[in-house]
């Protein structure tokens, strides 16, 4: 009998690794496309006065850059690592929602695509990521450019959201037994973090580009000026999301590092309970700092002064993880591989991104920053360097785990240095063109401006980085098709996903591991721990078709669920939205409602309650001692 | 008046009026700050890997809790928060400086953007009336005056680095800064929100001036445009009244429209197409001709003139000064 996750058809896979690993291609497709994107507009910056693209074509690629990076590339990449590895790490046979699992997956995949198919009318969003009205409203931007970015970014919305609940209940329900909330690897912390904000703050964004869309299809005024409307309403709308959404894009990929660096550093990471409690306090405070992306826009000064203020004390969280992954190594002894070189260069751009981060927190010098290239530069350090760095070296590091082969050293020391030196390149003159005052957005300058220099050597370093990027991928390529062979656990690695086969078996575990510390399989190196972990035997629940839920705090075992099968419902759905969401930007009202009505019989067929879902208590023995 | 062009007109690295001033030691001092932490962390990574290192090709060590480490992060979480509550009170202590001028500005001066370039408008003072120009603001040395900003369209960012940080123009709302220029000169403006095809061509200039030409200057701005003083020159008064007249104001003749700048006295003013072009013959006349070519998208047509017609025309505006 086959895995209740196997697919009988392609399309229906409710396996937590395939979706994660589907997430993974799709996003950095994504990422392609926003690189190809940033190179043409470097070609275009790398002289003054350049005429290769018409403002027009600049905006549109400068935003759908934004959009791809930001929206499509950087949170779902994270998804896929954490859809692929939550289980692995908590010891669990899948995600608490299979079906809501792929169901996100589609999303995104639907969302992505909706977005792009403006290329194929010629009208891509073209007012930046964040979109700002009135420029966005329909008297300034008649054409459909908005309608796809707005339509498109609640379908996304809805991906995220229900990927977050999912990965937030199956912290809370789905750990093995004996995996304390004091025992989950980072990476938990920083997705759950992420996960947490996202369902407070999506609807917030949702809303917001669903009430544009209202103004601009049904003439309603929620930001139209002539009618009494407020264009601020919108920044704080966006910005309430936006800030949180910056930290859900780099708290799960600094659990990456804070999770693997250890590895590589031979010790258990330094300050594990000050780490994962910053993860949480970094993510409490970005609640409250949105307005100082709004410095400028004349609020009273008693605000600035708050903002500013929080802005400044956000750093604390930040300077924890710093110093626990530099007393890791300082205290450990680093293994110099390919993944190890990203994750100790990555604290470098870390802390580069967060001091001009803390600079432009200081309102008065914000002042002066904004909208520079210093913003810029400053964005690129968060974005490459907390996540683009960490994901590759994830690559480097779990891909063995993924695919059951070793990356290349050789080429991995050709990536990295051409994205470390590419990178910095790149970015750490363009500070300086933005202390020089060179505006953001704009699609050409004039020469006699000072800037000319630093343009044409940032423009060298992004392709320097994409050369880096094409060695990554032609190491990927390699690897997959035959890559030495890399054994369950090739970095002598202490967590639970090490002790499953590398690629790891649909079920992952054959037992329902038992966790007693941090580190399971360190337990007879470390020698810390009175229990020891059983990584190898515990529950044997039917053939992977059941999966253990366990106590919130504890991870006592409760109750075995069954696994749902395969399904098509997830794919169906998607379908569904995606041509309601079609039909909402060509006004096909009728389209529109028919595929409300299909979604509805999809959703119905869905939650249908069925006799196989009922779930059982647990055998006495393993719950008595559990 | 001018001199010399500043190799760097946005530069904000140093500074020329009383707000920047007061901020610069700040931004410096922020600079410096994230400057000596970015290396002090980069020489701890790197001296950490290559002290504690394995030796590469070596089989990978067994893993051992080799200290507690905790010691770095009591000093560095500690050390780090000394200086950023440090830069926090810094910061509001300049932030209180600036907030409001050091004394009654002089007068006022409202900005209101439009998608790509400045309308300007002079409030009416003691002893001079309002008047209109745009895309160059002239302001005596060593006053503060008042910036009321707004916007007719969408928003823009008014910025004079070497003055002053930027505030943005907000249509429906009515911000307000202000500037005072601490030595004569020509200090670059530039448009810092992103507000469509021609953000990046959408810049001014504050003209800052000794008291004495300022008021001389303001006089004449006053003024209504001169007359036409040869048969050449009328004859372009009359094409720029057929062509013109419907989006640009001249003060003294039937052109009254604006969606355009005032062109009352605009070859006074330095630069064309809002700090795009300076001022001069060849300029205009590619002005005129081709302002889609000039600066792709901008809200004048090109004028259905040859190239004959629109020398005419330039030679008119020329001599409103
Ligand atoms: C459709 C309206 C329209 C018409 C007609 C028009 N203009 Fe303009 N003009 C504008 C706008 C708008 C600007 C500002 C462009 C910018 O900088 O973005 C402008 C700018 C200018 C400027 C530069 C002003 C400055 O201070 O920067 C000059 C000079 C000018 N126009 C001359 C003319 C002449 C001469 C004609 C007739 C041949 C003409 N315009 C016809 C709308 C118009
Ligand atoms: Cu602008």
């Amino acid at each position: 009998m086959g895995n209740p996750t196997d697919d009988p058809w392609w399309f229906s896979t409710t396996d937590h690794k395939k979706i994660g690993i589907r997430y993974l291609y799709t996003a950095f497709a994504f990422l392609l496309l926003g690189g190809i994107e940033a190179l043409i507009l470097r070609v275009q910056l790398a002289q003054p006065n350049a005429r290769l693209l018409s403002p027009e074509a600049y905006n549109q690629l400068f935003t759908m850059h934004g959009i791809s990076m930001i929206f499509l590339y950087a949170q779902p990449i994270l998804s896929g690592f954490s859809n692929y590895l939550w289980p692995l790490l908590l010891g669990s046979r899948d995600m608490a929602f299979p079906r809501l699992n792929a169901l996100s997956y589609w999303v995104f995949l639907a969302a992505g695509l909706f977005i792009y198919s403006s290329f194929l009318v010629g009208a891509a969003p073209n007012d930046g990521w964040f979109n700002y009205v009135p420029y966005a409203n329909r008297e300034y931007n008649p054409g459909p450019n908005i309608d796809f970015l707005a339509l498109g970014m609640i379908l996304l919305g809805i991906s995220t959201t229900v990927g977050g609940i999912n990965f937030v209940v199956t912290t809370f329900k789905m750990r093995a037994p004996g995996m304390s909330i004091n025992r989950m690897p980072i990476l938990i912390w920083g997705t759950l973090t992420a996960s947490v904000a996202n369902i407070f703050v999506i609807p917030v964004v949702s809303l917001a580009f669903f009430l544009l869309w209202l103004d601009r299809q049904f003439g309603t005024d929620f930001f139209r000026v002539e009618a009494g409307g407020q264009p601020l309403l919108w920044q704080h709308l966006f910005w309430i999301f936006g800030h949180p959404w910056v930290y859900a894009i780099i708290l799960p990929a600094m659990g990456m590092v804070s999770d693997a660096l250890p590895v590589l550093c031979r010790r258990p990471l330094v300050g594990y309970t000050f780490v994962a409690l910053a993860t949480v306090a970094t993510m409490a405070i970005g609640f409250g700092v949105w307005t100082h992306h709004m410095f400028v826009t004349g609020l009273p000064g008693i605000s600035l002064s708050f903002f500013s203020g929080a802005s400044i004390v956000i750093a604390i969280p930040s300077a924890v993880s710093v110093f626990a992954w530099i007393a890791t190594i300082w205290t450990g002894r680093p293994v110099l591989n390919t993944a190890f070189l990203f994750f100790a260069s990555f604290i470098v751009l870390f802390v580069i991104g967060g001091v001009s981060g803390f600079m432009t927190a200081s309102v008065p010098v914000d002042w002066q920053l904004h909208d520079t290239y210093f913003v810029v530069a400053h964005i690129h350090y968060v974005l490459i360097g907390i996540n683009v760095f960490p994901v590759i070296g994830a690559f480097y590091h779990w891909l063995p785990k993924m695919s059951g082969r070793l990356m290349s050293e050789t080429l991995g020391l050709w990536n990295f240095w051409l994205m470390f030196i590419g990178m910095n390149l790149a970015f750490l003159p363009m500070h300086l063109t933005g202390l020089w005052g060179m505006p953001r957005r704009v699609y050409t300058y004039g020469e006699s401006f000072g800037w000319n220099t630093l343009n044409m050597i940032t423009t060298i370093g992004a392709f320097v980085f994409a050369a880096g990027v094409l060695v990554f991928l032609v190491n990927v390529f390699l690897t997959l098709r035959s890559g030495r062979r890399a054994g369950a656990n090739p970095w002598a690695a202490g967590s639970l996903e090490w002790a499953t086969t590398s690629p790891p078996p649909p079920y992952n575990f054959a037992v329902i591991p038992t966790v007693r510390s941090r580190y399971p399989l360190w337990e007879h190196q470390l020698r810390d721990t009175p229990h020891r972990s059983e990584p190898y035997r515990g529950l044997e629940l039917a053939k992977g078709h059941e999966a253990l839920k366990s106590s919130t705090l504890d991870a006592e075992p409760q109750a075995i669920l069954p696994m749902p099968h395969a399904s098509l419902d997830p794919v169906l759905l998607t379908l569904g939205l995606a041509v309601l969401f079609v039909a909402l930007l060509v006004h096909g009202w009728w389209v529109a409602l028919g595929s409300g009505l299909f979604i509805l019989g999809v959703v119905i067929h869905w939650i249908w309650p069925r006799a196989e879902f009922g779930s059982r208590e647990p055998p006495e023995e393993e719950a008595a001692h559990g | 008046m001018n001199g010399e062009a500043p190799p760097r007109p946005l530069d904000y690295l140093t500074a020329q009026g009383t707000h920047a001033l007061e901020v610069l030691p700040l931004t410096w001092g922020v600079l410096i700050i994230s400057l000596l932490v970015t290396a002090i962390i980069s020489v701890l990574v790197v001296s950490g890997i290559l002290l504690r290192r394995v030796p590469s090709g070596g089989p990978i060590p067994p893993v051992a809790r080799t200290g507690s480490g905790m010691r770095w992060i009591y000093i560095g979480v500690g050390l780090s928060t000394i200086v950023l509550f440090g830069t926090a009170v810094w910061t509001m202590r300049v932030l209180a400086a600036v907030i409001s001028p050091p004394a009654e500005p002089a007068f006022t001066v409202t900005v209101d953007g439009r998608q790509w370039w400045w309308r300007i408008r002079y409030h009416e003072t003691r002893d001079t009336p309002e008047f209109i120009t745009a895309n160059e603001i002239r302001i005596p040395v060593g006053v503060p005056v008042r910036i009321r900003l707004t916007s007719t369209d969408v928003i823009h960012s008014f910025w004079v680095p070497a003055l002053s940080g930027k505030t943005d123009l907000i249509p429906g709302r009515i911000n307000e800064t202000w500037i005072e220029a601490t030595a004569p000169g020509v200090y670059r403006g530039q448009c810092m929100e992103y507000c469509g095809w021609q953000h990046a061509r959408m810049g001014f200039v504050v003209v800052a001036m000794e008291g004495a030409a300022f008021d001389a200057w303001r006089a004449s701005q006053v003024l209504p445009a001169s007359e036409p003083q040869n048969a050449a020159i009328a004859e372009g008064k009359r094409i720029v009244m057929t062509h013109c007249c419907a989006c640009h104001t001249i003060r003294g003749t039937e052109a009254g429209g604006s969606a355009g700048p005032d062109l009352t006295h605009v070859a006074s003013r330095l630069t064309i197409a809002a700090g795009t072009f300076v001022t001069d013959r060849t300029t205009l006349e590619y002005w005129i001709r081709h302002p889609q070519r000039a600066k792709p998208g901008n809200r004048m047509v090109d004028p259905d003139l040859d190239l004959e017609a629109t020398r005419l025309p330039a030679a008119y505006i020329l001599k409103l000064r």
